[in-house]
């Protein structure tokens, strides 16, 4: 059992039907079955031109394309190791994994990525060659170690009288053991782990998880996550390759929501941000339209958030509100489900985050049946998933079948399925830690299982989940989800371990608070500027004040209230090391970084200048300097009274 | 003269696209050109540069055709060219952009652009209206080089937006697009950077040379921001009230006493 013996049972059993698709010079390219399986069998045969052994590892580096998928399943079959890697990764850290995975071959995308990996070349003795599919800016490179893709192929064709054997020999050869894939996983600590993969864990798992949303040949999907992560490797190899559907690589990041449109996906997934940020898109395009549109759009929408979701539940709704439901969706729903390109999905999917009850609802309400699953990049992703009828939007669902779950004394969420990963890459210890004799893993996540109906609820991280000065409970991811529901806010970081009060970081999201400024006629001239502008922090202070109000009834939960915030001047980012590149807050280096203005926090001054370094796009360095102002909110109904 | 030659970046110029020799320009009593000459080489990227009113602009224009110099002589590709019309300029394989953009407002990027491929359609108007047979192949064909176009210049996002949507740095791309389309042997850039902010600045630099690498399309360009200029091209003149006061690689010129007297300023004492 392998993915290469997977794709020879598509091409025999269905070879003519679309296997990928790629928009490129304005029209969408097919490749069927048949032609995928000759374009990989030519790049293999390029790849033992190379001199590829068994066992080496060759990385992936560029956007979602039909041929870096290729490039995949070929390294496969000569018994190489893929490693996709993250594109917009900088130079260093591409350097760093390369290092780690001994890559001996890149498969880069374009000019860009082969300019990174230039740059680093001399740190990594063991890179022989790299191929670059994107021809563009390149020709007057130095050939010695860099080819043309769609050269390698030829070589491989040319040779193929020669090397056939042997390719057929290694592809015949491998088992469900063999390793499938490595991914690095961005992790929120310390430098990334590569998670060695096997065909059984990959296979297994997308078996079990197409069979859990009956997914079929027919399903139509979108790649457009990046490689490195594990979930486009599940839905765009793994279960692509176990059911035969067919992968669709949009034509630029850019072009993204057309060729969504175009596609119209019936298997979709997206971080709960793509969805907020649409709908942040039809909110603001709504508050520009008619009079009358916009009466006919909240008249619907009302009747869709009343028994919207319960139809698409398949709960009793009377004939009446049946009736409205379907004069709503011929004129609002149905339009606005094709402009925002789900017209035809019949399962989506959001993870990572959690996702605000407002967005969640918004989109089931119109008859999407958008669901929640929880997994990690160890488990070959799923964990939990919803089952259709049982979504919610404050639960990851039960068990996937093959997934055992327990939680331990500390609330940390272990378990236990047959895509449980093999170890790390040369990190003996790690997987020790990780994972125990019996095959447990343990998550880092900190969640319990709701009584009465068995779904898994996640609370923070584990090692996040800390305590008050007085030992009340500490989550501060929890609290942070609630103040990113406000579509004003695009990032929290809330502090307050081993300390006597919580404070908080925001990051005002730019174009819900530009929109806003634009609407009340607020100039600015940056984002800094708009970041402290009176009435924005005043908005903020708002949000704060009434998230608190909604926590202070919690026992568990209430010593997690909001004291003191301020706006940061700059947006967190990936490139200074401040999130992940999946976007998840890194707590440690936030609290190093900006260490001046958490002090200004908890000693009670009323603004704080500062200086920060940034990185641009292109890696260089610079600074922004800003003078903040704190905030201080209101944290109980006696405050408010006061203030009154 | 035709020998091909490395630069110091190491691309290689081939003979001679465009020779101007002693051009004078008078307008009435102001003579905006006096007796330059210089050449333009096969494949490299030439530039002219100067201060305001320094002739740039009408040296361009002489270059396009657009003027008839009252003295001097154009060769372009081995053949003297007398006065000609716009269109015929654009047929011996010299397209260009405009200072001030000149692009179609109304109509979608897609279109300006292949209004681009014009000279070289060749069906007739009455083919075209009746859309069939040679003139729906031909249109295919077009539209496929200007899609390798959108491709290159990664403007596939705005293919359908009307042009007067666009913000300018986008607009000055299309404009380029459009002039790629007609696939020029020489290339005329009338300030390409004028306006731009450093990162629309650095992209269009890439894009020049692009498409002088993988094109092999010669460039003459008039630009003002030295930084690009010295960084682009492979020769520059240097003009200054209508003379030629420099001229050779940007090195060379960088050193030169009169032009960092033009740009500068000198004392007369």
């Amino acid at each position: 059992m392998s993915i290469p013996r997977l794709l020879a049972r598509n091409v025999e059993e269905f070879g003519s039907a679309p296997a990928f698709r790629e928009k490129d010079l304005g029209i969408w390219q097919v490749w069927t079955w048949a032609e995928t399986a000759a374009e990989i069998e030519a790049l293999a045969l390029g790849f033992l031109t190379l001199g590829a052994q068994p066992g080496d590892t060759i990385a992936i580096l560029g956007r979602n394309r039909p041929a870096l998928y290729w490039a995949i399943v070929a390294a496969q079959r000569v018994g190489a190791i893929p490693v996709p890697l993250y594109q917009d990764s900088v130079a260093e850290e591409i350097a760093y994994v390369l290092d780690h995975c001994e890559a001996r071959f890149v498969v880069a995308g374009d000019q860009e990525q082969v300019d990174k990996l230039i740059d680093v070349k001399e740190q990594l003795p063991k890179l022989e060659h790299i191929v670059y599919l994107d021809p563009r800016g390149l020709r007057k490179y130095d050939h010695t170690h860099v080819t043309a893709y769609a050269k390698l192929q030829d070589a491989g064709r040319t040779a193929q009288d020669d090397l056939l054997p042997e390719l057929r020999r290694r592809t015949d050869g491998l088992g469900a053991d063999d390793i499938c894939v490595m991914l690095y996983t961005s992790g929120t600590t310390g430098k990334p782990k590569g998670v060695v993969l096997s065909n059984r864990n990959i296979i297994e798992t997308a078996k079990n998880s197409v069979e859990f949303d009956k997914l079929s040949r027919e399903e139509e999907v979108l790649a457009y996550l990046p490689m490195a992560w594990v979930g486009d490797f599940i839905f765009s190899i793994g279960q692509a390759m176990w059911c035969g559907f067919c992968v669709n690589c949009p034509e630029s990041e850019d072009t993204m929501m057309s060729d969504l449109r175009e596609i119209g996906p019936t298997y979709y997934f997206a971080p709960p941000r793509v969805f907020e940020s649409q709908l942040t898109s039809v909110m603001i395009r709504m508050e520009d339209a008619g009079k009358f549109k916009k009466w006919l759009f909240d008249r619907f929408m009302a009747v869709a958030h009343r028994v919207g979701g319960s139809i698409l539940d398949g709960a009793p709704v009377s004939l009446g509100d049946r009736l409205k439901y379907l004069m709503g969706d011929v004129l609002v729903y149905g339009p606005l489900k094709n402009t925002l390109g789900f017209s035809r999905v019949r399962v989506g999917y959001t993870a990572g985050e959690a996702i605000g009850p407002e967005i969640f609802d918004f989109y089931r309400s119109l008859g999407i049946n958008l669901k929640q699953l929880y997994g990690q990049t160890e488990a070959s992703v799923f964990i939990t998933q919803q089952r259709d009828g049982e979504v919610r939007s404050d639960t990851v669902g039960t068990p996937t079948p093959g997934v055992e779950l327990r939680i331990d004394e500390n609330r940390e969420v272990f378990y236990r399925s047959p895509g449980v990963f093999v170890r790390y890459f040369k990190n003996d210890e790690s997987t020790k830690s990780t994972k125990d004799a019996e095959g447990w893993v343990a998550t880092g996540d900190a969640g319990f299982i709701e009584q009465g109906t068995g779904h898994l609820r996640i609370i923070d991280r584990a090692k996040d989940v800390g305590a008050m000065a007085d030992g009340s409970l500490f989550a501060p991811k929890f609290v942070e989800n609630k103040l990113k529901f406000y579509p004003d806010i695009l990032e929290a970081v809330v502090f307050g371990n081993g300390r006597n009060r919580c404070c908080a970081f925001i990051n005002i999201d730019l174009t819900a608070v530009g929109n806003w400024a634009e609407r009340n006629n607020i100039a600015y001239s940056s984002y800094q500027e708009l970041s402290q502008h009176p009435k924005v922090l005043d908005t903020i202070a708002e949000h704060v004040a009434a998230v608190n109000d909604s926590i202070i009834g919690d026992e568990m939960l209430s010593g997690c209230r909001i004291h003191r915030f301020l706006v940061l001047h700059k947006e967190l980012d990936a490139d200074d090391g401040e999130l992940t590149r999946t976007r998840k807050v890194r707590r440690r280096i936030i609290e190093d970084k900006f260490s001046d203005l958490i002090t200004a926090l908890y000693d009670g001054s009323e603004r704080v200048s500062t200086v920060t370094e940034v990185t641009y796009e292109d890696g260089r360095k610079g600074a922004i300097k800003a003078t903040l102002e704190i905030r201080d909110v209101i944290v109980s109904p006696e405050d408010r009274i006061a203030a009154q | 003269m035709s020998v091909a030659e490395i630069t110091p970046d190491g691309r290689t110029l081939g003979g001679t696209l465009m020779d101007m020799r002693n051009i004078t320009l008078r307008f009435g009593g102001v003579t905006a050109i006096k007796d330059i000459s210089f050449d333009i080489r096969e494949g490299e990227i030439r530039a002219i540069i100067g201060p305001n009113g320094a002739g740039k602009s009408s040296m361009l224009n002489v270059i396009s055709g657009f003027y008839n110099p009252q003295e001097g002589e154009v060769w372009f590709r081995g053949d003297k060219r007398g006065p000609m019309r716009p269109y015929q300029v654009a047929r011996l394989g010299i397209a260009r952009t405009f200072q001030n953009i000149a692009l179609f407002d109304g109509m979608s990027v897609l279109d300006n652009i292949m209004t681009g491929r014009l000279t070289h359609t060749k069906s007739g108007i009455l083919d075209q209206a009746i859309w069939w047979g040679k003139a729906q192949r031909e249109e295919i064909a077009h539209r496929e080089k200007v899609e390798e176009i959108i491709d290159f210049l990664e403007i596939q996002r705005i293919r359908k937006t009307p042009v007067g949507r666009l913000p300018y740095g986008l607009k000055k791309r299309v404009e380029l697009a459009r002039a790629l389309a007609a696939e020029p042997k020489l290339l005329l850039l009338d300030e390409p950077m004028a306006g731009m902010n450093v990162e629309e600045k650095e992209d269009m630099s890439r894009y020049i040379l692009d498409v002088n690498d993988e094109f092999g399309t010669t460039v003459a360009l008039i630009e003002h921001d030295m930084g690009v200029v010295m960084d682009l091209s492979d020769r520059v003149v240097v003009m200054d009230y209508g003379r030629k006061i420099g001229d050779g690689t940007p090195d060379e010129v960088r050193g030169n006493q009169d032009v960092i007297d033009a740009y500068l300023g000198v004392s007369h004492d």
